[in-house]
């Protein structure tokens, strides 16, 4: 990535909210090509909108409107990992649980508990648990149950002032959460089992003999209810009673089809008798390794590109950090090779002043690798923008 | 409020006659305005009166605890707003009557949201407490500009009735 050679185009101006829109989340499962890329804002006007592209013309339009449940400003969104569930905390201190029935979004839960304004919603890598924070300065861990019921497993009471927001690790349940007390803290979750299980196959070979057909070894993550399996490097959830499709669970292990229905009876007896494992024929154990909490120390700073407070950033894919403003303003950042003696550093790539007509209260990259931003703003609107390479 | 006044009796400025006061930022170079630019001319005539609606708009504001305006208290002055009309910035500097005003914060809300409504979106509005008058002036100064939390005073029905019993036309 060369200066010079990107430009940033704007592709749309989503308008609809009649009040400040303050944060947007794109859903994760959207944008792959059965599935139009989809977006949620939420805002000062009390609702949430829901935002699709149109395949044939590529423009955007607002599918549903997300009203009459929150009773005053709507701060913060986050969708599920699966993309089927939307959460929204709110200033009138409850969460509300949104599920996409249809491509109607019902209610299908509230989570009450906090005193006043919740600032921020974070699912973690697996989908099951959520964390919420609030003006009335603590954290709120929530374990997603069967039937859309969430129990707060705990409440984290670290800072000393509102906390602004809450963020879980990309793929670790490693929470960080930050605050109007000028500090970042962050939470392991502990109570998590990784399973190395050694599978054997057995099937009969057709004169009534059985044999070892296949021998697999699958890194599964009990948690809680839920089990989750290795694939190559990500954490996929397992949903042993109604998996969608068998084709999911065969694709990730490289088997057989005619072997899913037997993998699927193991992971049921592994979920329903942890406790008895190693004497169902699973070959070994071992604790799921500690996340460090040591090695996080200061990088770099960016200062002196943003001229009012700086709201939000968002690291895409490949690596370019878009931060948004109080000035109004975009920038992006890439990391330069220059001066690699004293650890990386970061150059401004691009630009664009005037971005909206008020205050950058958000700005997200898209969930696939197309170079898509949506950013929100005072003015009420939410921009559509592309990172394009000139040719 | 007729008990536990936080300056129960606080000196009493008299008004300033109003009059008319040009913006620093168009005052400076007032003698570069060719007359032949009439575009350009009515363009700052606009400026100016911006600035005057809106300091009017201020200093009348009334004090939370006092039948008394802004101006009055001397909380508010002239020099106390500046305007950076090219750039789209007003600041404002207020002096809180006793260094332990915990009203100050709701004066700090009530200059916001006069400026809120009186300006046109494009400006940028930092409040602050004149330095060195208010004993947790940084506490107070942070308070006054994290929109998150005005937002949510503003969706407070209490604090939003103070606030429109500071503003209210009967003080103008």
């Amino acid at each position: 990535m060369e200066d010079g050679n990107m430009v940033l185009k704007e592709i749309q101006t989503l308008e609809g909210h009649s009040d400040r829109v303050w944060s947007l989340a794109w859903n994760p499962a959207s944008g792959t090509s059965n599935n139009p890329p989809v977006l949620a804002s939420c805002s000062g006007d009390k609702t949430v909108r829901i935002w699709e592209q149109t395949p044939s013309n590529g423009l955007w339009n607002c599918k549903a409107v997300l009203d009459e449940t929150h009773t005053r400003t709507v701060r913060s969104c986050a969708w599920s990992p699966c993309g089927k569930l939307l959460a929204t905390s709110s200033f009138d201190a409850t969460t509300a649980i949104w599920e996409n029935i249809g491509g109607d979004f019902e209610c299908v839960s509230t989570l009450e508990g906090h005193e006043n304004e919740v600032k921020s919603v974070s699912w973690n890598a697996s989908g099951s648990l959520l964390a919420t924070c609030s003006r009335d300065k603590t954290v709120w861990i929530w374990e997603v149950m069967p039937g859309n019921e969430f129990e707060c497993v705990s409440v984290l009471q670290g800072h000393t002032q509102d906390v602004k927001m809450v963020k879980w690790h990309p793929t670790m349940d490693v929470l960080f959460s930050c605050s109007y007390d000028n500090t970042v803290k962050f939470k392991k979750m502990q109570n998590n089992v990784e399973f190395l299980v050694e599978l054997q196959v057995w099937a009969e070979d057709g004169t009534g003999d059985w044999h070892c057909a296949q021998t697999l070894v699958v890194t599964l993550l009990l948690y809680g209810h839920l089990l989750l399996m290795l694939k190559e490097t990500e954490w996929l959830p397992v949903d042993v009673g109604g998996m969608q499709s068998s084709n999911d669970l065969a694709s990730w292990i490289h088997l057989p089809r005619e072997y899913v229905s037997l993998i699927k009876f193991y992971l049921a007896l592994l979920v329903t008798k942890r406790d008895e494992v190693i004497d169902l024929g699973f070959t070994s154990m071992r604790t799921h390794n500690s996340f460090s909490c040591s090695v996080w120390h200061h990088l770099c700073t960016l200062s002196g590109y943003h001229d009012r407070t700086i709201f939000t950033v968002h690291w895409s894919r490949e690596g370019i950090i878009a931060s948004g403003a109080a000035d109004d303003a975009l920038r992006f950042f890439v990391e330069s090779n220059d001066g690699l003696v004293d650890g990386p550093s970061y150059k401004l790539l691009l630009k664009r002043e005037k971005a909206h007509n008020m205050d950058i209260n958000s700005v997200q990259w898209g969930p696939t690798d197309t170079r898509l931003l949506a950013s929100t703003s005072d003015d009420g609107t939410i921009k559509i923008w592309e990172l394009a390479t000139l040719t | 409020m007729v008990s536990g006044l936080i300056n129960a009796n606080p000196v009493i400025y008299e008004k300033k006659q109003r009059r008319v006061r040009r913006a620093s930022s168009v005052g400076d170079d007032e003698h570069a305005i060719e007359p032949i630019d009439q575009i350009e001319f009515e363009a700052r005539f606009v400026r100016v009166f911006i600035f005057l609606t809106f300091l009017n708009h201020i200093r009348d504001i009334k004090d939370p605890e006092h039948p008394y305006s802004l101006e009055e208290l001397k909380v508010i002055t002239e020099e106390a707003v500046e305007v950076d009309d090219d750039n789209s910035y007003v600041r404002v500097t207020f002096t809180p009557t006793v260094e332990h005003c915990s009203m100050a914060t709701v004066i700090g809300l009530c200059l916001r949201v006069k400026l809120m409504r009186s300006l046109p979106q494009r400006y940028k509005v930092d409040i602050r407490v004149a330095p060195g008058t208010h004993a947790t002036e940084s506490a107070v100064n942070k308070q006054l500009n994290d929109k998150e939390r005005v937002a949510a005073a503003l969706e407070n029905p209490n604090l939003v009735d103070m606030v429109d019993e500071c503003l209210a036309p009967s003080y103008a």
